[in-house]
Parts: structure tokens; C-alpha cells; sequence
């Protein structure tokens, strides 16, 4: 549609002006809100208390939505916020993957904070534009677009009754609309949801940026936890910043050489050694695909396996070889020399509304190939593709849609569910047909799609009260926890990651712990001690990336020439030591390792307490599915038959022979279950917390997080 | 015998690293292997022997998808 059509279909519904002030040390010191109830905006300080306590990104996002929502609110509630926020080192152009945005509102999947860290330019040009942080609550009555003209001090609100919805049409509608020439293009940064995103409970933010050598708006995603729905039910179509003049020093930091000379030698080792080690620049995430079959880890047929004689169809090679365009610089923020953003180009689709279009599809990351193809079955790297941009242009986590596709084929292959019900849909492992129509439908939202867009924890519930579906089984194969799908790898085998999954604050995704080689591989977690200290250092050191606007991946899928010699190798010394330097040279604080955990403990600590303050967040919400943990099925064990008789023998002194495998998967499953209990135990009293999962006031004291708020919240559970 | 990551594994003559990669199926790029303590360097593996009763150390760096 013609750009200025839809622009003489705007309704001007409230313009802000604001003056614009200088960066200060990483921070701008104040952020926006925005309530489209009413169409109010307003500025809002940023205190001390809330960069001593809270850092910045995810952060000051839960800061900002604890004082939103009520212990009662429900994620459709007007209250309900989404705040996104980048960081203090948010922004910078020295040092790689430093452009990430924060995202947090209450899921809609589990009725808690989620939070999501994505790439795109929104966060660090809305710092530029002069805000830390965007915090919206309220819902408009008609759909709106959200413009931030950095440049000038100008926000708008406006009616947006004819833009597209989808956002690969949205994304490249609106950079042309607010771009004054293609030059211009690359100072526009969008954050759209998608179709499917209000019609189920999956849906996820896509954040644009420019890429100016394809001349295409690129997708990146803010995907887990059905952050794209709240959008979509506040009527958002889009939130739009604009901000010309990126430059090296807009952050004003304390000491720019010290991040200077940080980022160049972070740059020399990428340049050094990523094509022997990861091939980020190569085939960014997917670099793990055959990986994790080789070791038993790539999930397949809904967590059954490990692996499959078809892995190598849908291996990292094939993508690079046969679709994603080599030797472009695809970094997702300005500097970012690991250039992890792979994009197939020219990609014709072959279903749906955009059959025949050839389009920029961006990724596929391991978990979407892991997700949509191996653990669904299916190992066609175009159908990856094709699911891969549905998902991402609908709007909807690919994570999430491939586990709740892989839960349905299996409940289809159990008969707990057919024809009649799917409405026609041949569920089976392997019928990327079916897949896809299920994806279309939740677009359109019809039919057996829309029930399939709530998630695995309400289809369960459906299954059993509707269709007489044995409960236990259902949720032992349910791969979700807390209300959110699991992410794509395989946990049965290592303890410490069936903690690292259901340990966490938002549920089960790998943010923030992958301890599987460490613990099943390398051996070096042996003892419950071990592991609760690993699942204490690890989600607290990542918990800092989404406090700083930063990315995990130049932390560990690059390693100095260093680490080989390090005594802590999997922590890679050198380049936390980056990271402390990184802060200090923006702050001008003096932080050493240690302290940087205690900032990520604060905030860990406050959003479990805020977990609590929704009835959500006790030992009873950190239970797992067995399927995480064990062979469920006769099937499953009998696949793995000699690794589990052997450990029969050497972890119970019992003989497999004269068994069924019935008998023999009860008596793992009693074993493997008391592991998991004990090592609840060890990580909550490593945590400071109680046997219940509660922080203890001893433990808030500790860390200087004993605010009134937390105390009051904690004491009516100790 | 010789320990692989803490755990018992036969040993046989002419073990070499890495013949215990390629039995183990350790193929992931990003790796440290240390015999009794030592550092081995990656061309050295297809000719390092491994002995009866040493202690391999295979370290994968992976701590994060």
C-alpha cells in the first residue's frame, strides 16, 4: 500500500515534546511512560537507588513493572506494562553485542515476569533519543503506532488503521515512512508483534534494524513468553524510534579508551579464531545442530532422543552452503564484528498468504532449526526456513511453536488426540504439512491453530477434562514449566541442566544456565555442592548481560587463546574480566568479578520475589516434566537401553536382568526424581534461600536488596 | 585402564587422543585436553600414545546455548 495512504489514514491522538539532554555515564537518567488508556506521557526520574539496585535493562523493566501490577493482575489487565530498556553499556560501538533491548511485561503463558533480550537498534537509539528505559501500560481503543523522534524531542501518538500487521511488511512500511531518504533508513528502529501474535499466547516482539547493504529491514526477536500478545492486546502496531548521529562516544563514558582497548581485543580474537572455533560469522547459532546430535543432546520427536540418522539433512553446512548469504557483515548493532544475524536471501516461500515472494529470512538459530525441525521430526532445512519466517513475520516464538507442535504429534501418535479434533490435521512426527497449515491457522487465528496458540499447560488441561487423556502421562511428556515450552536441548542426561531449566526465574529456557558439558561431558560438577555452585554463579553472571544491554554469545562462543591454560575455563576469566572493565569504564565505578555477581543477585533475587508476590514463585513452581529427567515411555529407555541397565547397576547395585523394562523404568524414575529433590535442596541453601524456595531477610540483607516492598513479600512465607 | 573425565575406560596399546575423540565422539571444536595435568596442543593429538593408568582430561567449553 502506498505510504502516503496510509499516512492520510493517521489520527494524531497526543504529541509530547521534551527537551534533550546529554548521556551521562551510560545513563540518561530518566525514562518514558507512555499509558495509552488515556494517552498520557510523562517523564520519570531515574534515581540512584534504582541504578545502585536495579543496573539498568531488565533491571529497571522489573523495577518499573513491580510498581505497575498488582499481586492480582493478570497479563490482559490495563496495569500490565511492557517495559523495554537497553543499558548503561548499552549502545556502544567498540566492544560486540552491545545493542541488545530488554523486554519484560507479564506472560501471558505464566502469569509472571518474563523477560526477553533481543538484538535490533530500538534500545540503544531510545537511549540516544534521551530515555533509559519505555514503559507502556493501558490499551488504546483502536490500534495505534508509537513514534520517538529522538532528534527532535517530538513523541507521538497516532491511529494506524491501514499498516500492515505482519512484520516483514510492517517492519519495511514504517522505515520507509519515517526515513527521509534511504540513507536515512538505517536511524529507524521498529518493534511490531504479528498476526498469529493476537491469536494466540506465543506471540514475541520483532525489532527491526536497516541493513544497509541488502536494503531490507531485518527481524530480530524478543521471543519467549508471549510478549507480542500483550502487545497486541494494548492495540500496539508498532513502536517506532527514530535517532540520526550514532556515534562511538554518545554513552559519554568515564573512560573511553579503557572501552576502546576492551573492544579491540575482543575484536582480534574474533577475527582469529571464530572460523575454527564456532563459525558465528559463518552460521551464527546453528553452529551447534550436529553438535548436539553427536552428543545426544539435539531433542527429537518431543524430547523422546537425542539424535537422528537425518540430523545431517538440516546441519549448519547445509544452511551455509545451500541458503545464508556469506561475507556480509551481520551484526545486529553497530561493531558487532561476530556477525552472529544470518540471513538466507531470495528465499521463495511456498505457502501461505506470501507463496511466491522471494524474501530475507533471518536466521535460522539452532533452537529454531533444533525446535521446528528435529524435534518435530522433520529435517527439511527449507521447511526450517519457511516455519522460521512464518513465525518470526506472525509474530509468534518459533521455541515455543515447535514444542508445543512436538507435544501435539505425540499426543496425536498416542490417539490422544485425531482427525476430529486436529480438524483434518495429520499431526505425526515428521508431517511438516500439517505443521505448517497449524502455523497458518494460528495467524488466522481458526480453527485447531487457536487452541494450539494457548500453550502446552492449558492444551493439557484441555486434553484431560475434554477428551479423557491420562493426566500423568500428559504431564510427563508436557514440555513446559512455570507455563513456558521448554527450549531445545535435550536434559535427561545431566542433572545440573534439568536444574539450569527448571531452576530459573521466567521457566525453562537456557539464559541462564547451560551446565550439559560441564556436568554430563567434562565431568566436573560430580557432587549436589558442585552443581548448586554452578547454578548459582552461572544464571547470576548471565543475569548481568540483560542488566548491561549486552549479549551473551561474545562472552563464550569466542574464546581467547587464554582460556586454555585458565583454571576456570568454562567462566573464560578473560573475558569477565572484559565485562568488569566494560562497566567501570562507562560508570567510572570500581567493581571487581565478585561485585558483578552481587549486582545480578539483587535483581535475581527481586524478580523471584516478585515471582512469589504473583503466587507463582515456591519449590512447587520449580518442579519439571519427567521427560526432562527420564525415559518415560518403555520405547525411550529401550532406546538408551545399555546406558540406563549400566546405571542401574553402578548408581543402585541393581541387576537389569529378569526385569521388564516397565520395572526398570519405575525404579530409574524413583531415583532420578529424589536426584532432582536433592538438588533443589543444595541450590536454594547455595541461593540463601528456604527449603520452599523463599529468600531468606539474612540473604537480602546480605546483598543490600532488604527494601521494605521485598521484605513484606518474603516474610508472610518464611 | 585409564580415567577419561574422572571415569574408568579400557585402555589398549596405541591409544592416542585422538582415537579417544573419535571413540568418545567428541567432534565439538572447542576443546582442552589435558593427560595427568599436562596441556596436549590440538596437532598433537593424533600422536600423543596415552599409557595405562593415565588420567585424561577432555574439557569441553560450552557453558551456554
Amino acid at each position: 500500500m502506498n505510504i502516503n495512504t496510509l499516512k492520510e489514514n493517521r489520527r494524531l491522538l497526543y504529541e509530547y515534546r521534551y527537551e534533550l539532554d546529554k548521556i551521562e555515564k551510560g545513563y540518561s537518567n530518566k525514562s518514558l511512560y507512555i499509558n495509552l488508556s488515556d494517552n498520557k506521557i510523562s517523564s520519570m526520574p531515574v534515581t540512584d537507588m534504582m541504578k545502585e539496585k536495579f543496573i539498568g535493562g531488565k533491571g529497571f523493566g522489573l523495577w518499573y513493572l513491580w510498581n505497575a501490577v498488582k499481586p492480582e493482575t493478570k497479563w490482559t489487565d490495563p496495569d500490565n506494562a511492557i517495559v523495554i530498556a537497553s543499558g548503561p553499556v548499552g549502545g556502544i560501538t567498540q566492544y560486540p553485542g552491545a545493542g541488545k533491548s530488554l523486554v519484560v511485561t507479564i506472560s501471558p503463558l505464566t502469569g509472571i515476569p518474563i523477560d526477553s533480550n533481543v538484538g535490533g537498534y530500538f534500545g540503544p537509539l531510545l537511549k540516544f533519543s534521551g530515555w533509559d528505559a519505555l514503559e507502556i501500560q493501558g490499551k488504546a481503543e483502536k490500534d495505534v503506532v508509537v513514534f520517538i523522534d529522538g532528534n527532535n524531542g517530538i513523541i507521538r501518538i497516532e491511529e494506524a488503521p491501514l499498516e500492515a500487521i505482519d512484520a516483514h511488511v510492517l517492519g519495511e512500511q514504517l522505515t520507509e515512512m519515517y526515513a527521509d531518504s534511504e540513507e536515512d533508513k538505517r536511524n529507524i528502529a521498529v518493534v511490531t508483534a504479528g498476526t498469529a501474535a493476537e491469536n494466540t499466547l506465543i506471540g514475541l516482539l520483532n525489532f527491526t534494524f536497516y541493513d544497509v547493504r541488502r536494503k531490507v529491514t531485518r527481524l530480530k526477536q524478543a521471543g519467549r513468553g508471549g510478549i507480542g500478545t500483550v502487545f497486541r492486546d494494548k492495540k500496539i502496531k508498532a513502536l517506532v524510534v527514530k535517532f540520526s548521529g550514532v556515534k562511538g562516544n554518545l554513552n559519554n563514558p568515564a573512560d573511553q579508551a579503557k572501552i576502546n582497548r576492551t573492544g579491540l581485543r575482543l575484536h582480534r580474537e574474533i577475527k582469529r579464531f571464530d572460523d575454527e572455533q564456532c563459525r558465528m560469522r559463518q552460521v551464527g547459532t546453528a553452529n551447534i545442530i550436529e553438535v548436539m546430535d553427536e552428543y545426544d543432546l539435539l531433542p527429537v520427536h518431543n524430547y523422546k532422543f537425542g539424535r537422528h540418522p537425518d540430523t545431517h539433512k538440516i546441519a549448519s553446512n547445509v544452511f551455509r552452503d545451500k541458503f545464508l548469504t556469506q561475507g556480509k557483515p551481520d551484526g545486529c548493532w553497530y561493531g558487532c564484528s561476530l556477525s552472529c544475524a544470518k540471513a538466507a536471501d531470495y528465499f521463495e516461500l511456498k505457502t501461505g498468504p506470501y507463496k511466491g515472494d522471494k524474501v530475507t529470512v533471518d536466521g535460522p538459530e539452532y533452537e529454531t532449526a533444533a525446535g521446528v525441525g528435529a524435534n518435530c521430526g522433520i529435517f527439511d532445512p527449507e521447511y526450517v526456513l519457511e516455519c522460521n519466517f512464518y513465525c518470526d513475520t506472525y509474530g509468534i516464538d518459533t521455541i515455543s511453536f515447535a514444542t508445543i507442535t512436538a507435544f501435539l504429534m505425540e499426543c496425536y501418535e498416542n490417539g490422544i488426540i485425531n482427525k476430529d479434533i486436529t480438524g483434518g490435521l495429520e499431526l505425526t512426527f515428521g508431517n511438516q504439512n500439517a505443521a505448517m497449515d497449524l502455523l497458518h491457522q494460528m495467524s488466522r487465528g481458526e480453527r485447531f491453530g487457536k487452541l494450539a496458540g494457548l500453550g502446552i499447560r492449558k492444551l493439557k488441561k484441555i486434553f484431560v477434562e475434554e477428551y479423557g487423556a491420562d493426566k500423568d502421562f500428559l504431564e510427563d511428556i508436557g514440555m513446559e514449566q512455570k507455563g513456558l515450552e521448554y527450549s531445545e536441548y535435550l536434559p535427561k542426561e545431566s542433572l545440573a541442566q534439568q536444574g539450569g531449566y527448571g531452576l530459573t526465574n521466567k521457566g525453562p529456557q537456557h539464559d541462564e544456565a547451560w551446565l550439559i558439558f560441564m556436568d554430563m561431558v567434562n565431568n566436573q560438577l560430580p557432587s549436589f555442592e558442585d552443581k548448586a555452585e554452578a547454578l548459582h554463579y552461572f544464571p547470576m553472571f548471565r543475569t548481568w548481560f540483560g542488566l548491561m544491554g549486552l549479549c551473551k554469545l561474545p562472552w563464550n562462543d569466542i574464546v581467547p587463546a587464554s582460556n586454555f591454560s585458565s583454571d576456570e575455563p568454562a567462566k573464560i576469566p578473560e573475558h569477565v574480566q572484559n565485562y568488569v572493565d566494560l562497566y567501570n569504564g562507562m560508570t567510572g565505578n570500581n567493581i571487581s568479578k565478585e561485585e558483578l555477581i552481587i549486582q545480578s543477585e539483587r535483581v535475581y533475587n527481586f524478580q523471584r520475589i516478585f515471582n512469589i508476590r504473583m503466587g507463582h514463585g515456591k519449590r512447587e513452581n520449580d518442579r519439571v516434566p519427567y521427560r526432562s529427567v527420564g525415559p518415560v515411555t518403555v520405547e525411550e529407555y529401550e532406546s538408551r537401553k545399555d546406558r540406563y541397565d549400566t546405571q542401574l547397576k553402578e548408581k543402585l547395585n541393581i541387576e537389569s536382568t529378569g526385569k521388564s523394562t516397565e520395572e526398570k523404568v519405575k525404579i530409574l524414575r524413583s531415583y532420578r526424581e529424589d536426584q532432582y529433590e536433592q538438588l533443589i535442596n543444595a541450590v536454594y541453601k547455595r541461593r540463601g534461600w528456604t527449603m520452599d524456595g523463599i529468600p531468606t531477610i539474612e540473604k537480602l540483607k546480605e546483598i543490600k536488596m532488604d527494601l521494605p516492598k521485598l521484605i513484606e513479600v518474603v516474610e508472610k512465607h518464611l | 585402564m585409564i580415567l577419561i573425565n574422572g571415569k574408568e575406560h579400557e585402555w589398549s596399546q596405541e591409544l592416542t587422543i585422538q582415537r579417544i575423540l573419535d571413540i568418545k565422539r567428541y567432534t565439538f571444536p572447542k576443546i582442552i585436553v589435558k593427560v595427568n595435568g599436562n596441556l596436549i596442543a590440538k596437532h598433537e593429538y593424533a600422536e600423543t600414545l596415552i599409557h595405562d593408568g593415565d588420567e585424561v582430561q577432555i574439557i569441553h567449553l560450552l557453558a551456554g546455548g
